[in-house]
């Protein structure tokens, strides 16, 4: 579905003499139907590497391929290829101007010119879905973190993406909302959903992931299936990572 | 001494109500309303221009903005009033000459406003709407901009009450607005304490009217959150 081949990517710094060099190389391929997460320490690079899948970050090499696509080619439309990819960030990043109806149809009216009718009809089906129906009508300020992190959920599902990205979806939540946000993200990845979560919640990785990345210092220290890599760590800077992490 | 003041001032405004009222306090409203009115639309462009990846409009309208804002509105108003008449093909009035510049200079200052207001939208909104697959353009007319209006409109009111009384300068050129009325009454009754006291009331009562829409504005978009 998704597959990347040697992604580099720097960042100027200010005040630092030299670009901060994250993403050193990262080659992956991600399957249809599958769940991956990425784990590892802060400025590993895993929200970098996320952002670089839908082009948000553009990397200054490597080629990035959606279903047999390469786009990071320059004639490339880049806004067909996200319609496809819904994207879930840690700070919910929902239109505070749009009533909560308003944020899910926004996209599907004007990027797949879907008629409002139509729009309004998926928007209410997924509402009633993560529980927000009666929010219909009010505003993001009157929701809470784990509301406004559900909308934004929604709001990527009413494109119908074939893949989710998550980039850290409880990390800005109370601990108290992480739970019905994890509801959600599980549900979904049940139904067969695509994903790419990075993420913190390492019991929630080990228990929905196909498969686990361990990214430090910008590349893929170590990867595989979550009882390898949380029961029996190869990589001593994995087992350095999980054992300062309590999950 | 303050009554004999105060006898002056009504014996000069039953005199002159015409003089201040209607023809001055006319022609600073009719001044400022083509200033902010005018200004915002070139400002827009200077924005435009600032906010461009051309580099060359970028450069442009940036230094156009930095020497106007680095030099006096006085000095403005009189390279306006003697040179455009020399450098356009065509006649063109005293206000208008004025009026040009105080367009252009207001210009520059609401395109900073404008740019401000736009970058002050979190960067987080144009990522979701451009993630979702909605073109640059999309984004911002339907996500940024919207967004954007509610921290502009408050500045752009405040602009109003700069420009109101900035426009007092034109009476240096005898334009006729308030403060050219009160050049004019002070040389006919040579009350210029009088004069003076009156202008700065019809000033008050200006800005004091718009101080209350820009408040009543802001807090109407505050409950629109």
């Amino acid at each position: 579905m998704i597959r990347t081949e040697n992604l580099h990517k720097s960042f100027l710094v200010e005040g630092a003499s030299e670009p901060l060099h994250v993403l050193r190389g990262v080659s992956e391929s991600i399957e249809k139907g599958e769940v991956v997460s990425v784990i590892g320490p802060s400025g590993s690079g895993k929200s970098t590497f996320l952002r670089c899948l839908n082009l948000l970050e553009i990397p200054e090499e490597g080629r990035i391929w959606f279903k047999g696509t390469d786009i990071t080619a320059p004639d490339v439309d880049i806004n067909l290829h996200r319609q496809k990819m819904g994207m879930v960030f840690q700070h919910f990043n929902v239109f505070p101007h749009l009533s909560v109806a308003e944020n899910i149809t926004l996209a599907p009216m004007l990027a797949k010119k879907k008629s409002k009718k139509e729009a309004e009809d998926v928007a209410k089906e997924l509402l009633s879905r993560v529980g927000l129906l009666d929010k219909w009508s009010e505003h993001p300020a009157r929701l809470s973190g784990g509301q406004k992190q559900r909308l934004a959920i929604v709001r990527a599902l009413a494109m119908e993406p074939e893949v989710m990205l998550f980039d850290e979806p409880t990390s800005a939540l109370d601990p108290e909302m992480v739970g019905e946000v994890l509801e959600v993200i599980r549900e979904l990845v049940r139904s067969g959903m695509t994903s790419v979560i990075v993420t913190h919640e390492m019991g929630f990785a080990k228990e929905v992931s196909d498969r686990v990345l361990f990214m430090d210092e910008g590349i893929i220290a170590e990867e595989g299936k979550p009882s390898e890599v949380f029961g029996s760590p190869r990589n001593p800077r994995t087992v350095e990572f999980l054992s300062k992490v309590l999950y | 001494m303050i009554i004999e003041y105060f006898e002056n001032i009504v014996k000069i405004m039953s005199e002159y109500w015409y003089t201040f009222l209607v023809a001055g306090v006319g022609k600073t409203l009719l001044l400022t309303a083509i200033t902010v009115s005018c200004g915002a639309v070139l400002g827009v462009i200077i924005c435009l221009g600032r906010m461009s990846r051309v580099r060359a409009f970028n450069a442009l309208a940036l230094g156009f903005g930095e020497l106007i804002r680095g030099t006096p509105m006085l000095l403005q108003l009189y390279i306006a009033y003697f040179f455009l008449p020399k450098l356009l093909p065509f006649n063109i009035s005293e206000f208008a000459r004025i009026a040009m510049a105080y367009i252009v200079n207001s210009a520059c200052y609401v395109s900073e406003v404008f740019r401000s207001g736009i970058q002050a939208v979190d960067a987080g909104q144009s990522e979701a709407a451009r993630s979702l697959g909605l073109t640059s353009w999309q984004t911002f007319m339907h996500v940024v901009l919207p967004q954007a209006i509610k921290n502009i409109l408050p500045a752009l009111g405040n602009e109003f009450v700069t420009i109101t009384k900035d426009t007092s300068l034109a009476s240096t050129f005898f334009i006729g607005e308030v403060m050219t009325s009160c050049l004019i009454v002070r040389g006919k009754t040579y009350l210029t304490m009088e004069s003076l006291i009156i202008v700065a009331i019809i000033y008050f009562c200006l800005t004091w009217v718009m101080n209350r829409f820009v408040g009543k504005m802001e807090r109407r978009l505050q409950t629109g959150d």
